[in-house]
């Protein structure tokens, strides 16, 4: 097959930034998209010129390095599928395809396709895991688990935290990453004691981090390679109005007590 | 070079409680000032790091990808063993002890062997604790499956993608120290050299992938939980980033290597399409449990498989292994499947692959019990392959794993350098010639979560807290040796690119050094990669400069790295003659064809010492007794 590439080039975060046409004329519609990159990559280096820089590593979709708006979309045309494991024999001989980094405030550029997605850490941090030291827990089966609820706490805990729904959301919203994490925890037991607070310090994370707000348009359900459903974004909204509750009350009790 | 295992004295049940209690403490109050450096966050790293700072050490830990939750733990499918004998099928400590000592060839140490077996049962508790989502039964207790090698059920797991829930148990326990203040996380950065201050590892120095920055770090005691070298092949079922840098650079600085040759080659991956190939994929173990192996009886039937009936296919593991069958262990697997393909009977179209067949699983057990045990397997197969699993076998072939060897370390995972500890895969301790599936996420979290706190702090208790100058001459000539590497890099500007070279040292290392290894080879290969290597120095092309990202010079030094590696496990592989688990020497080998070990002359750990650039390496050995498993030949007939 023949591909002609049209490929965002940046050299750093303050770099205005371009699109360079590449051509590659001899491509097994067996390669991975990324092959794709690295046979360019190969040609561009023996010419003496800066190969593309883009985030890649585990090349099986599951590890979320790998970061490519293809056409427009999040990780390309096929559904459910990250850009390393898109295979060539999904676009037609001869197609012109456009390559762009993830594009959010939160994400700035670092150079090329790649994006910084730091904030996505600094959300976990907030409150995104159960504070269970190493050596303080009981038997595994000490708690049994609904298999009903175990199965939807795995869904929720699919997500490979790639971006591609920030990328997707016309908002660049980081809800249903957010929201598959905090979900994920709401649904088992041991995230019980600290489900009020951890809704309410994640969302405030995401918010500080420059993240738009959701306003329910589901792009991102579609981009997102792993088909995280946004029923986790639900979820997590009744979670914070509760725990906004909560804190109202709490707040409200403790000021009784200081006056009586 | 002096080898000291530091086996614990006793009873092999009490060893490791008795050493938990000989062990010194740092008084609570002490502890924020020592410094602990974590490199590599992967299951090892990370559940070190984050136990080490709720002990209460500053940590600093770092890793190359963009976040710690990226590591290539990640991509573990199939599960995690522990000796919980949930399911009452016999299984025990002693067990799985045993199971793991007699998977590896009996080339792993028993008393390390027996401690992973007994905390075995403490990760799984730890990752229920974390919110880790493992498949469970409808009664809501875990659920457990079996995995090759082993007789017992006792593989716990979630879906395919058990290494994902666990590093990310580990990564959120890591974040919540990093929210607290008590972790410093430096992603992006890369190890490039070891600082070592009068014989004990103070310090590494590490470039900012992004600005291109080198510094150096210091601290009271360094861990290197880097992972595992396989890449050296070039095609492996490893992340492409993962590198032997890091444990490289620690044995040019005086680290002990331990069995560089044993790698593991697992039977199940999806076989090479074409030149453009940039990895190979594993399908898990797991899917051995129902899918059945087999090739046409007859060489070069080129039938589609669903016209060659029944008695005319060789279900080879079923009828060579009848008590273990399609489950026998990895290494056994694997070369049975070359041997099938150098027979003729390989089946695509290359000749390089075997079936992996569902089709009596489906008819027994249904398309959707199938669908619901290896489901996202399935399709991730479909996705490369383009063909339908369950309308079809998947076609399998055996690729690059997992590396046994690693950086030698002693009962307390410490290196011979004072000061260095090793963890996860990086080290070579559990599991001698051969693992086991499920057995490296069990180790990766013992070393982090459950040893490695215990005996770092014993170390730190013995050594006072010392800063170290910015401007130590050892500090300074780590430094400008990095810079040097990477002007040196940078100002070839040959003809060939890393990747080029990288291929070429991968087709090199898989002819002679991978499923069946002989002296002419090694000796082949051995002139090959020096070569090779000369002309790296001479031709390579890195475009770019330093002083930014420059994802060319950073895939440039692992492979320089690696230039080297290969050189030293062809070395041991030749020095080893005997075949034992992964490492399969042709003129050692059984009338059929099984491996023969040597016990007289090689029940031994072979422990390298980097002896300078232009001297040949010294062969260090550590004996290994057997005390409780009797040396007996393998067998899974
Ligand atoms: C596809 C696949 C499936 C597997 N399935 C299973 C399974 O089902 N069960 C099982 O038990 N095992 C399985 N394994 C093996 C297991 O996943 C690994 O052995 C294990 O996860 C290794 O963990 P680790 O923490 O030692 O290293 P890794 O997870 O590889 O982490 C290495 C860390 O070191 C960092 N690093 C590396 N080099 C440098 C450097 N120079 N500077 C700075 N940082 C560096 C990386 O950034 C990373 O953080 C599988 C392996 C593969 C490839
Ligand atoms: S490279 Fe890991 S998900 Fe694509």
């Amino acid at each position: 097959m023949k591909i002609r590439l049209q490929v965002w080039r940046q050299e750093h975060a303050r770099d205005a930034g371009r699109f360079e046409t590449y051509e590659a004329p001899d491509v097994s519609p067996d390669m991975s998209f990324l092959e794709l990159l690295d046979v360019v990559n190969e040609r561009l280096v023996l010419e003496g010129r800066e190969p593309i820089a883009f985030d890649h590593d585990c090349r099986e979709g599951i590890c979320g390095a790998c970061s490519v708006v293809i056409d427009g979309r999040p990780h390309g045309p096929r559904e459910r599928t990250t850009a390393c494991q898109l295979h060539m024999r999904s676009f037609p001989d001869g197609a012109e395809i456009t390559l762009e980094p993830w594009r959010a405030s939160a994400f700035p550029v670092v150079k090329d396709l790649i994006v910084d997605r730091s904030a996505f850490d600094r959300i976990i941090a907030a409150g995104g895991f159960v504070s269970a030291p190493t050596g303080s827990a009981p038997d595994g089966n000490a708690l049994p688990i609904e298999k009903e609820n175990a199965d939807l706490a795995m869904d929720a805990a699919a997500c490979i935290g790639c971006g591609a729904c920030v990328a997707a959301c016309p908002n660049a919203s980081a809800m249903l990453f957010t929201a598959a994490k905090a979900s994920q925890l709401a649904l088992l037991p041991q995230g019980q004691p600290e489900r009020w607070r951890r809704a309410t310090a994640m969302v405030a994370r995401m918010d500080q981090e420059g993240f738009g707000s959701c306003t329910n348009h589901g792009e991102c359900m579609a981009a997102c390679p792993k088909g995280i459903s946004i029923d986790h974004i639900a979820r997590l909204n009744r979670d914070w109005i509760h725990a906004s509750l909560r804190a109202g009350r709490r707040t409200a009790t403790s000021g009784d007590s200081a006056g009586g | 070079m002096k080898l000291d295992a530091k086996i614990p004295a006793g009873p092999i049940e009490k060893k490791w409680e008795q050493h938990q209690l000989d062990m010194k403490l740092v008084n609570p109050a002490n502890k924020r000032k020592y410094k602990v450096l974590v490199v590599g966050t992967g299951l090892a790293g990370a559940s070190a790091a984050a136990t080490l700072a709720e002990l209460g050490y500053q940590v600093e830990a770092f890793c190359y990808q963009d976040s710690p939750r990226r590591a290539h733990s990640i991509a573990a499918q199939g599960g995690i063993n522990a000796a919980k004998n949930y399911q009452n099928d016999g299984d025990s400590v002693y067990r799985l002890f045993y199971d793991t000592v007699k998977g590896g060839d009996f080339r792993a140490r028993e008393a390390n062997v027996y401690r992973l077996a007994q905390v075995s049962v403490n990760i799984i508790d730890q990752c229920v604790a974390q919110g880790v989502p493992f498949a469970r039964e409808y009664g809501g207790l875990l659920a457990n499956r079996s995995f090759g090698g082993a007789q017992v059920s006792r593989t716990f797991y979630a879906r395919g993608q058990t290494g994902q829930q666990l590093l990310l148990g580990a990564y959120q326990a890591l974040e919540r120290q990093v929210g607290l203040g008590k972790v410093k996380m430096h992603a992006r950065h890369e190890l490039l050299e070891l600082v070592v201050v009068e014989g004990r590892a103070r310090g590494i120095v590490v470039r900012d992938l992004v600005t291109g920055e080198v510094r150096t770090h210091a601290g009271d005691a360094v861990v290197l939980a880097t992972g595992g070298y396989g890449n050296v092949f070039f095609l492996a079922t490893y992340a492409k980033g993962c590198n032997g840098t890091a444990i490289w650079r620690a044995y040019k600085q005086g680290a002990a290597f331990g069995n560089p040759c044993y790698t593991q080659i697992h039977p199940t991956c999806i076989p090479v399409t074409g030149d453009h190939q940039s990895k190979l994929t594993l399908m898990s173990e797991s899917l051995r449990n129902d899918g059945r192996i087999w090739v046409p009886k007859q060489a070069g039937d080129k039938r589609p498989p669903a016209q060659i009936p029944e008695d005319e296919r060789d279900y080879y593991l079923e009828r060579k292994y009848p008590s273990f069958g399609n489950l026998a262990p990895r290494d056994i697997a694997s070369r049975a499947a070359k041997e099938a393909c150098d027979a003729g009977r390989g089946v695509g179209p290359t000749g390089l692959g075997v079936y992996l067949d569902f089709g009596d699983a489906i008819q027994r057990l249904g398309q959707g019990a199938i669908r619901e045990k290896y489901g996202n397997l399935f399709e991730m197969y479909e996705r490369i392959t383009d063909d339908d699993p369950y309308q079809v076998p998947m076609r399998i072939f055996p690729a690059t794993h997992y590396t046994m060897g690693g950086l030698w370390v002693d009962y307390n995972l410490m290196s011979t350098i004072p000061g260095l500890f090793v963890a996860g895969e990086a080290n070579f301790s559990d599991h001698g010639a051969n693992r086991l599936g499920a057995s490296a996420l069990m180790q990766g979290l013992a070393d982090g979560y459950f040893v490695l706190p215990y005996t770092i702090g014993d170390f730190l208790a013995r050594v006072k807290p010392e800063p170290l100058a910015a401007d130590h001459p050892a500090v300074r000539a780590a430094e400008a040796a990095v810079r040097a590497r990477s002007e040196k890099l940078l100002s070839i500007r040959g003809k060939r690119t890393v990747m080029s070279f990288h291929r070429a040292l991968g087709r090199i290392m898989w002819e002679h050094c991978g499923m069946a290894r002989d002296r002419q080879g090694l000796q082949a290969a051995l002139q090959k990669i020096p070569a090779l290597r000369a002309e790296f120095w001479e031709n390579v092309n890195v475009p770019g400069t330093g002083a930014s990202l420059n994802q060319s010079l950073e895939s440039a030094g692992r492979v320089a790295d690696f230039l080297e590696l290969g050189e030293l496990m062809c070395r041991d592989a030749l020095e080893r003659e005997e075949s034992c688990g992964g490492h399969f020497r042709v003129e050692h080998q059984t009338e059929d064809g099984e491996a023969r070990r040597d016990d007289q002359r090689f029940a031994h750990v072979a422990a390298w010492e980097y002896a300078g650039e232009e001297r040949a390496p010294i062969r260090n050995v550590e004996p290994l007794n057997f005390e409780f498993v009797h040396l007996a030949t393998r067998s899974y007939k």
